[in-house]
């Protein structure tokens, strides 16, 4: 795309997010869904990230509050299950962590470089002093 | 639909602004987002009469600014929609950012500038100093002369514009009060007729085709920018001059008038001629049928379609003629004129041997009068004789003081 000439592009600076038609397109998963490459869903956006989330299922609740709060839709929710998170888009902000209800907290941000198994073998433990 | 038809008479007696307000009903605008302005304000007020007694089915937006009254057009006509608004001077200068968007956005909107000076001294009267803000903003642009052409190229322009070739928004100029406050008989079209000559909307790339959904006003920095800005030039260029031709034509059948990419009076065997636009044109007219009568071999060459500027029909039109005088209603602030510098890029590269000067006259509303336009021809015809410009190349007309002349 970026090497198409003047003549090779819709006119009007416009962009389609789907390749063809979008129907029932709200029912459909993000994954199973035809973007098209101008969508930003096909690129990654999270270059920017310095700090990661990292997820531990053992704690979650599925409370749902990552997912609501998210401004990047990065957190993976199926049939109100998290079940991840998108790495693509999420862009490192930390909302996911401070709005995590639970004790320990079921997310939290490491470092880019930090390796996963790592951080979830040295998970801290219940806080006493909270409820 | 759900509104109401009205019966015109064949002839009625409308001022450029209320003629354009009834184009606006006749061709059904879906959205008007205003902020009226001097001496615009009838266009905007008279669409929203319209549409509070049922004569329309549409929406008036009102909103806080010209820049705002732009914007919710270019909504409105990415969302799918006919749209048209009317501005003037300090409002159209309020407007020019957001010019640059609906023309790179490729969003058919028309736009009526009734024309006024630019501030300051503060000035609600008429020159062109805004019709020559848009001109690099990638609109189409019309100039009427009179009331009955404003109301004419408005059903033009929408046919234009809105053609898929095209898609390209389109402004249709007319003089600050001695056209929009100025009464005369306007030739009316009928309400069906004149929908039908524009035809039903046909949406393009349309917001709310939801089973297509888009991205409009995107970002292209230096890797597609100049690809996008190319094709527009390129569609300006190409595109819309056979859409104008043909909407012309087909505008002639319906009505008998004729319009023209520039148009010539008086100009088969003349020697002499002015170049001017807006109210001035009939002016000259007038004068040079006079002048005529006494058998000086002069016309008068008005242009119709200042954007895409008509290169070739200003060569056809000028290229026989001895001396030009190029008249330019509006202060070209260190330069040469636009029409001055549009006829010398146009002349530079032909045979010609034609004696090309350039005036300023008009500035905020002073009267270009026959007897302006008599010394001119007068002058003219000294240059025409010599065979070159006798006098400096920039003079201004009809101000107080010392004679003011440059170049």
């Amino acid at each position: 795309m970026a090497e198409q000439g003047w003549d090779e592009f819709e006119i009007g600076a416009m962009l389609r997010s789907f390749n063809g038609e979008a129907k029932d397109v709200a029912l459909t998963l993000q994954e199973d869904r035809d973007y098209s490459s101008n969508n930003s869903f096909t690129a990654s956006v999270a270059d920017w990230r310095i700090e990661k989330p990292v997820f531990n299922k053992d704690y979650c609740i599925d409370c749902q509050f990552c997912w609501v709060y998210c401004p990047d839709i990065s957190i993976i929710s199926r049939d109100k299950k998290m079940i991840g998170i998108d790495m693509d888009h999420c862009k490192g902000c930390g909302i996911c962590v401070e709005v995590c209800p639970t004790n320990p907290k079921s997310l939290l941000m490491y470092s880019e470089q930090t390796d996963e198994e790592q951080a979830l073998a040295a998970w801290p433990s219940k806080d006493e002093g909270e409820k | 639909m759900a509104f109401d038809k009205l019966e015109l008479r064949d002839i009625e007696v409308w001022d450029g602004n209320l003629a354009v307000a009834q184009a606006m009903r006749q061709v059904q605008i879906d959205v008007v987002a205003a902020y009226p302005i001097t001496p615009s304000t009838p266009i905007v007020e008279g669409y929203a009469k319209f549409l509070a007694d049922g004569y329309i089915e549409g929406e008036f937006v009102m909103v806080e600014s010209e820049h705002a009254a732009m914007s919710g057009c270019i909504g409105a006509s990415a969302a799918g929609g006919r749209v048209a608004t009317a501005t003037s001077s300090q409002g159209f200068a309020l407007m020019v950012e957001t010019l640059y968007q609906a023309s790179g956005m490729r969003l058919p909107i028309v736009l009526n500038v009734v024309n006024r000076a630019l501030a300051a001294p503060l000035n609600v009267n008429g020159d062109h100093s805004d019709m020559y803000l848009g001109r690099d903003s990638g609109w189409i642009q019309f100039d009427a002369y009179n009331a009955q052409e404003a109301y004419d190229l408005n059903f033009i322009a929408f046919k234009v514009a809105e053609d898929h070739s095209v898609r390209l928004p389109a402004m249709v100029h007319q003089d600050g009060f001695l056209t929009s406050h100025t009464a005369q008989g306007v030739k009316t079209i009928t309400d069906d007729a004149a929908y039908n000559f524009v035809g039903e909307f046909k949406p393009m790339n349309d917001m709310l085709d939801l089973d297509h959904p888009v991205t409009h006003g995107v970002q292209a920095e230096e890797d597609w920018h100049f690809e996008h800005k190319a094709r527009q030039h390129r569609d300006l260029m190409l595109n819309v001059v056979p859409r104008i031709h043909e909407a012309f034509d087909a505008f002639e059948k319906l009505t008998g008038r004729k319009y023209n990419m520039v148009e010539q009076y008086n100009m088969d065997d003349a020697e002499v001629a002015v170049v001017c636009m807006g109210s001035s044109v009939e002016t000259a007219c007038e004068v040079a049928q006079e002048l005529r009568d006494q058998g000086m071999k002069v016309g008068v060459v008005g242009i119709r379609v200042i954007r895409p500027f008509p290169f070739k029909e200003v060569i056809d039109a000028l290229k026989d003629l001895k001396a030009i005088g190029a008249l330019d209603r509006s202060s070209p602030n260190g330069a040469p004129g636009m029409l001055f510098n549009e006829i010398a890029g146009a002349l530079f590269n032909t045979d010609t041997k034609a004696a090309l000067s350039g005036y300023v006259y008009g500035l905020g509303g002073r009267d270009l009068t026959k007897e302006h336009l008599r010394d001119l021809f007068k002058e003219l015809k000294v240059n025409a004789d010599a065979g070159k410009v006798t006098t400096q190349l920039q003079q201004f007309i009809g101000v107080r003081g010392p004679k003011l002349a440059f170049l």
